[in-house]
């Protein structure tokens, strides 16, 4: 299987788990610093639940709202069913306007979609503007991250990157990297005559759509071409503006640990006069792609009230340990594990619910309460109940004889007898190669319980006190 | 401590490796019996060294449809304690009169931590411990990485996540980690032990009732 591989390759990469586990740490000690200056955390966390929630139930009336609204301030609402879709409306658009330089914000919606690829298809190539979106276009990778993509790098592997490909003097100086990439992502700006970009949050009762960012690329690439495509998922949208003042209290501080991010471009409609600032077009782009078939059922709807912050990639331990392309999605890490089968199918993503420890700690950082253990569960379940991926015929004779034997204490207590007898140990070479097994304990609970005179059995914790 | 405590034989397995593992239906046939087994019995109090047990006996629920069988399971979950929980939080006491010399330290269990919200129960019950010295690791929320099957399905992450804790462990120079799991300890005991460690894995239930 190509995730244990994956794993694996990523185990035996000092230079990526030294990124990760430094990046992770720090995106979680400035995360608890950064929650602690809001008075009441768990309310607002209760607060945007419950924001997603009313709108996830009546996700259609919202929809139809924001897109009524959007289209008032002179935005074309364009419907994609899929992925598929979603890359030929965007692709016919670039095609219309004649587009020749296009620039892109980050999007995890355009990475779902592969969009880049598709256009690529037409002879377009994007160039991505967010700096670590910039360092994995220039790398031919993909993120590993929903808010940090090129988490997995060092500053040392982006120097030999950017020496390489820009051709600048070799420098593991942030501000030079920084400058370099500026440099030549400010000659792309000028010359672009589309901007594509992702939505953080669209509101229904405004139209209005908001972009989170700490570069200022999202706001050029929203502003200076004179087309703006912005591509959201269709659970995107929240019902009144001033549901704002959660979010924005939330989604910086569990993303990156900033109170706010460095920019919050609200977007209502396109320029009204020649002399305005902003694009002669802008078109928003919903995409479905498999988002409307986890409204059923409420343990999958919460799927949907994810803010896309990255804080249980941060928080999980198996995601440090590997990072994010060994899950093999384009969502990687808890929120990942749960979103990809959903999304693709279950047949296609059926190892990801399984590639947690189930610990909780994306839960209890998550700003909106997923209950993301309680996700993989149900998945789990699925994929054993449809038999999906690969065949478990030994795991499914293995829990169906655990159950049989459980079910039955005589049983039960004669199994473990002869194995306590034998001193057998279960034949787990996954279990021994790394840890060794202690043998059963010569006696069981059961005998000693039994063994005990009737006055000392009375209380184990009178045992316990020593009296 | 007044308790008069029973041990009904026909008790088993709470179900969770099937539960855990996406195999409801034997879960539920499992659950169903353990909740038929813990009814016929009037204690006030269901007391398991487990926090993973007893957070699966609260996930009961989840797994019935029916009202009548939901009903119930939420009824057992409700007097199902863990048993720092049940020591500290029900009969109200922290000092059980144990001794055990030597430095130790608590690996906080995940379901009993996140699912049960155990976190100063066992740490309190540990303070009183005569000669003993707590000693708190930096990572002791972090999972050992055993996860169930987890374990034994991606044993090389599995042993990365055991790896960060077992080395904390080493540094802080305890003579013993404690923890309420018999899992967590199995999957650090096993590494410690293939380390060649001196340092001894011991349940929570071990040291409340060591004497020396």
């Amino acid at each position: 299987m190509t995730f244990d591989r994956d794993a694996r390759a990523a185990l035996n990469d000092p230079q990526l788990r030294g990124a990760l586990r430094q990046a992770t740490t720090l995106f979680g000690e400035r995360r608890r610093a950064a929650i602690a200056s809001v008075a009441d955390w768990e309310g607002a966390r209760d607060r945007a639940r419950a924001i997603k929630d009313e709108t996830l139930l009546h996700l259609d009336r919202y929809l139809e709202q924001f897109t009524a609204n959007a289209d008032r301030t002179g935005a074309r609402i364009h419907w994609a069913r899929d992925a598929a879709e979603a890359c030929e409306i965007i692709g016919r658009i670039a095609e219309e306007r004649g587009a020749r330089t296009i620039v892109k914000s980050k999007s995890m919606a355009s990475e779902e979609i592969h969009l880049n690829a598709a256009l690529a298809r037409r002879g377009i190539e994007p160039i991505e503007t967010d700096l670590g979106e910039y360092i994995i276009q220039l790398a031919g990778e993909t993120p590993s991250h929903i808010v940090a993509p090129a988490i997995h790098k060092t500053r040392g592997q982006i120097a030999a990157l950017f020496a390489e490909k820009l051709g600048i003097a070799p420098s593991d100086d942030a501000e030079a990297l920084t400058a370099a990439a500026r440099q030549a992502l400010r000659r792309r700006f000028a010359e672009a005559d589309l901007g594509i970009s992702g939505v953080n949050f669209a509101v229904a009762e405004t139209g209005t759509i908001l972009i989170l960012e700490n570069e200022g690329n999202a706001r050029l690439t929203t502003s200076l071409p004179r087309t703006h495509i912005a591509l959201m998922g269709i659970e995107k949208v929240i019902p009144r503006f001033a549901d704002l003042e959660v979010f924005l209290q939330l989604l910086p501080r569990s993303g990156t640990g900033q109170v706010l991010t460095a920019y919050q471009s609200l977007l209502t409609g396109v320029k009204r006069r020649p002399e305005d600032e902003g694009p002669e077009q802008l078109h928003i782009v919903l995409l479905d792609n498999g988002r409307s078939r986890m409204l059923a059922a409420p343990v999958t709807r919460q799927s949907l009230a994810c803010i896309r912050c990255g804080a249980c990639l941060n928080a999980c331990p198996v995601y440090r340990q590997i990072g994010g392309h060994a899950y093999g999605s384009v969502y990687a890490g808890p929120i990942g594990a749960v979103l990809t089968p959903q999304l693709i199918g279950l047949e296609r993503a059926a190892h990801l619910p399984y590639a947690s420890s189930l610990c909780g700690a994306c839960r209890d950082v998550c700003p909106v309460k997923i209950d993301i253990p309680a996700l993989l569960l149900h998945l789990r379940a699925e994929v054993i109940e449809r038999h999906a991926g690969k065949q478990r015929l030994l795991e499914r004779l293995a829990f169906r004889s655990y159950a049989a034997v459980m079910a039955r204490p005589r049983l039960y207590e004669w199994v473990m007898g002869i194995a306590r007898l034998l001193r057998i140990t279960p034949p787990l070479p996954a279990w021994t190669k790394w840890r060794d097994l202690r043998p059963l304990a010569p006696r069981s609970f059961r005998d000693e319980w039994r063994a005990d005179a009737v006055d000392e059995k009375r209380s184990l914790y009178d045992v316990t006190h020593n009296r | 401590m007044g308790c008069v405590v029973e041990f009904d034989e026909r008790q088993t397995c709470c179900g969770q490796p099937a539960f855990n593992t996406g195999y409801r239906p034997e879960a539920r046939m499992l659950a169903r019996r353990f909740i038929e087994i813990f009814e016929s019995s009037g204690a006030d109090a269901i007391v398991s060294p487990s926090g993973s047990c007893t957070a699966m006996v609260h996930h009961y629920e989840e797994l019935f449809e029916d009202a009548a069988w939901r009903g119930r399971a939420w009824a057992l979950a409700e007097r199902t304690h863990e048993l720092s929980a049940f020591l500290v939080n029900q009969l109200g006491v922290e000092d059980v009169g144990a001794t055990f010399a030597g430095r130790l330290t608590w690996h906080d269990a995940c379901h009993g931590l996140r699912d049960l919200g155990l976190k100063s129960e066992p740490r309190r019950l540990l303070r009183h411990v005569r000669g003993a010295e707590l000693v708190e690791l930096p990572n002791a929320e972090s999972c050992c990485g055993f996860g169930g099957t987890f374990s034994v399905k991606h044993p090389e992450i599995s042993v990365a996540m055991l790896d960060e804790k077992v080395e904390a462990i080493e540094r802080a120079g305890v003579d013993a980690v404690v923890s309420g799991d018999a899992s967590c300890l199995m999957q650090i005991g096993g590494r410690l032990s293939r380390r060649g460690s001196a340092v001894r894995v011991m349940h929570l239930a071990d040291i409340l009732a060591a004497t020396a």
